[in-house]
């Protein structure tokens, strides 16, 4: 198993977290909150696409362990995906800077706690009677569940705090996508919270304490719940179906993949410049609120729905071989096929690490599933990443069965090193 | 209680000796077991027999010598009603009798039944006395006062409102409507808590218990706006709303109000904001939302200023934070209205979704602190 630079927690004594994964209490309960199953996968060698693996995380989740906040990169991108997400997009209410960031230093704060499976502040109870409590309590007995709470930031902030110099160029505005249909009420937003975690009332805490304490500065503008994750960042996994009934998503990047998350995920020094300097060590992030239209899906023939995807349904093994994990040979596939469009060589080797889940938020008005796909994709720059790659998906022909309804990109900083660190610290401290 | 109670008997010498005879040792009808003392009311006056008694039963003896109807009033050190005799004609005597708490107390002479009154300060001595901050005791004192302004100018308005639909007037009656609801949503948690009065003046069809008879407010606002037209049973409505704001005006120097309750209060306000007006359910035929809207958020504001010094001294940087956002939510309510001195607000239903969304995420940024008010006041 390759070692990577792992999030850390502070350990027991209140010192720093330790460098050396080895010994950290991140090693053991970091990854995918159960260091040790994943060791016994690791000793099983790199072919573990077994069933063993659900099992890891089967034990990772019951445990309901804490993943590590501190590191070099934010926690909840390479990490072991979770079951459940709540992701909200906030409107920034202030144009004082020195506000927003002691709103920063605040959910810094409150996000250190809530992912060790603490209650905010003072907690939800035992406090003043005559003061609503801190914390709103509802996850009060729940095991930390590997929450992960990522931040991040959209473009529209730099312009409101007056940082428009600061603004990284990978941070485009995207363009419009052939197809696109988007809810201006389900998409931008000025800074982003991805609650991950394996409970979804962990999740939902999350979000609802930092929308609470961002009262005044930030207000919610959408948020999505998702349930099913789509993709794993755990390759010894099964890959997870969507709600279509595929397996996509197959050669993602796992999250031990040092090498490919340093080529296609984290930004590095020396992509950077005066603007972005603050971003080494961050992401780029795409959210896109996939409408999938399941009635038209399930009466399409089985034949029509492998071809659509260049994929069998019970494997997922792609057209002409064998296994799920089998490299695909494009061209057995459909022009059209979805698998052969979004293929990095397709898009001259552009990689995404995807993150998403399905949501099904009830019926709509018209009693169809209001259901599909709430993708999130993490890469290095939006410009070679996210936005070759949905070009080329322009003649997908899963297209018919989809429309793109929510949209909206944010930059990652990079990870809270140390107990002294808060979200965002490069960008708004004048030494970065 | 007992004990204390005894030594009032005794005090009172010639009366017990007389109950002792009857064999009535502590009550007797004709009070005179009990602690008196007597009140001298003029036109400029108000002069009490004893300023020191021994705290237990107490017995007012009233005698208006002045020129003008007068009324008598027994005040906690908050201005909370102990007890009270209005009506009292010149020439003429009175009885009232109160329990009163070791403590100190204000008795108050209305000449005119009018203003604040000539004040005496008394006290009844014996037992512990809680320790109050007068600052909090002006607080509420102010508080209350403003609350009686409220329901005292409401009635007016209410009898505008009334007269209009007495009148089968559509019109007349759809202008008055909102305008006589602004004190009553300044000041509602006050309102709110006599229990009784608010399910029959601004209970809406949906908030109905089985077998309520729907009256009040409302009720009008529906015929008005959606039926257009006035039944008889309307008018008689209408009476009906004007008799239920009389007993609440009538009440409201009794209401239980404590630093707490009024930050709390000022909290519940933006919380009818949250709840009702800014989804349009509280208005939903005449859409006047937004006056009620700023009814509340005045009437909370009001409370804040009055705790303000004693919450900035114990939570400075909360004060500062709840200036601003009165101020933001003040400033975003007035882009919908034309006139800054008047209450002609925008219909809400010509309000898109946008502006409710501002709407809300002010209400948000304002209650979120609000709800620290109490905390910060009783430190």
């Amino acid at each position: 198993m390759t070692e990577t630079p792992q999030n850390t927690t502070e350990d027991s004594n209140g010192e720093g977290s330790s460098g050396e994964a080895g010994t950290s209490r991140r090693a053991l309960i970091g990854w995918g909150g159960a260091g040790l199953a994943l060791g016994a996968v690791a000793a099983g060698s790199a072919v573990a696409m077994t069933r063993g693996t659900d099992q890891v995380q089967t034990v990772a989740a019951e445990a309901g362990g804490a993943i590590g906040f501190h590191g070099d990169n934010q926690a909840g991108i390479a990490t072991p995906v979770q079951d459940r997400l709540h992701f909200a997009a906030f409107d920034l209410e202030t144009d004082d800077r020195a506000e927003f960031v002691q709103m920063l230093k605040d959910w810094t704060a409150a996000a250190r706690r809530m992912t060790a499976g603490l209650a905010v502040g003072e907690g939800a109870y035992g406090g003043l009677a005559e003061a609503p409590p801190d914390d709103t309590g509802e996850a009060l007995g729940l095991k930390p569940s590997r929450l992960t709470l990522t931040i991040g930031f959209g473009p529209g902030l730099f312009e409101k705090l007056g940082m428009a110099d600061r603004r990284p160029d990978a941070l485009v505005d995207l363009p419009a996508f052939a197809g696109d249909n988007l809810d201006k009420n389900r998409s931008g937003g000025d800074v982003c919270v991805q609650a991950c975690s394996d409970d979804p009332q962990v999740a939902v805490h999350a979000v609802r304490n930092l929308a609470r304490i961002g009262f005044g500065k930030v207000s919610v503008r959408w948020s999505q719940l998702g349930f099913g994750k789509t993709s794993s960042t755990t390759p010894e996994e099964q890959t997870p179906r969507n709600l279509l009934g595929f397996k996509d998503g197959t050669r993602n990047i796992a999250g031990t993949e040092t090498d490919r998350l340093k080529k296609f995920v984290w930004v590095d020094g020396a992509d950077t410049d005066a603007k972005s300097a603050w971003m080494t060590g961050g992401s780029y992030l795409v959210a896109r609120r996939i409408r999938m239209h399941i009635e038209p899906w399930d009466r399409t023939s089985l034949q029509e729905q492998e071809d659509i995807f260049g994929r069998d349904k019970g494997e997922g093994a792609p057209v002409g071989k064998a296994k799920e994990r089998d490299e695909p040979f494009l061209k057995a596939m459909k022009p059209d096929a979805h698998v052969r469009l979004a293929h990095p060589d397709s898009n001259h080797g552009a990689t995404l690490l995807r993150r998403g889940y399905s949501f099904t938020d009830g019926t709509d008005g018209l009693g169809r599933l209001e259901a599909g796909l709430f993708f999130l994709a993490y890469m290095r720059d939006i410009r070679k990443g996210f936005i070759p790659v949905q070009r080329n998906l322009a003649t997908d022909a899963l297209n018919e069965y989809i429309q793109h309804v929510g949209s909206a990109a944010f930059a990652i900083p990079p990870g809270i090193r140390d107990k002294d660190d808060w979200f965002g610290r490069a960008l708004f401290s004048k030494e970065a | 209680m007992r004990a204390v109670r005894l030594s009032v008997v005794t005090a009172a010498a010639t009366a017990a000796a007389l109950a002792a005879v009857t064999g009535c040792t502590e009550k007797s009808s004709s009070g005179g077991g009990d602690q008196a003392i007597s009140v001298t009311a003029t036109d400029d006056k108000c002069e009490v027999s004893k300023k020191e008694f021994p705290a237990g039963h107490i017995e007012l003896d009233i005698e208006n010598k002045g020129s003008k109807v007068t009324e008598v009033y027994v005040l906690f050190p908050d201005d909370r009603i102990v007890t009270e005799r209005e009506n009292i004609g010149p020439g003429t005597k009175q009885k009232i009798t109160a329990e009163m708490k070791a403590g100190d107390y204000t008795i108050a002479c209305k000449p005119g039944m009018k203003g604040d009154g000539i004040r005496q300060a008394v006290k009844a001595t014996g037992g512990k006395t809680a320790k109050r901050d007068p600052r909090l005791d002006a607080a509420v004192a102010a508080y209350r006062k403003y609350s009686q302004d409220q329901a005292d100018a409401t009635l007016p308005l209410a009898e505008t409102f009334a007269k209009a639909v007495k009148a089968g007037d559509l019109d007349a009656a759809k202008k008055a409507y909102a305008p006589s609801r602004i004190g009553w949503e300044r000041t509602e948690p006050v309102a709110e808590s006599f229990g009784d009065i608010d399910p029959k003046v601004d209970v809406r069809e949906d908030g109905l218990e089985a077998g309520q008879k729907w009256t009040g407010w409302h009720r009008l606002e529906k015929s008005l706006w959606q039926a257009k037209k006035i039944t008889a049973e309307d008018k008689s409505l209408a009476d009906q709303l004007i008799k239920d704001l009389t007993d609440w005006r009538e009440r409201v120097g009794k209401a239980e109000i404590t630093p707490t309750s009024m930050a709390n209060g000022a909290k519940e306000l933006l919380d009818e904001v949250a709840t009702g007006k800014v989804t349009g359910e509280e208005e939903r035929y005449s859409h006047t939302d937004l006056v009620d809207f700023k009814g509340n958020v005045e009437g909370a504001q009001d409370a804040y200023e009055l705790l303000k010094p004693v919450a900035k001294e114990n939570d400075a940087a909360l004060v500062t934070e709840l200036d601003k956002q009165f101020a933001a939510l003040d400033t975003l309510l007035d882009k919908y209205r034309a006139d800054k001195n008047s209450y002609d607000f925008v219909s809400y239903d010509k309000v898109d979704e946008t502006g409710r969304k501002q709407l809300s995420d002010a209400v948000n940024a304002l209650a979120e602190p609000l709800s620290k008010l109490a905390a910060a006041v009783v430190k």
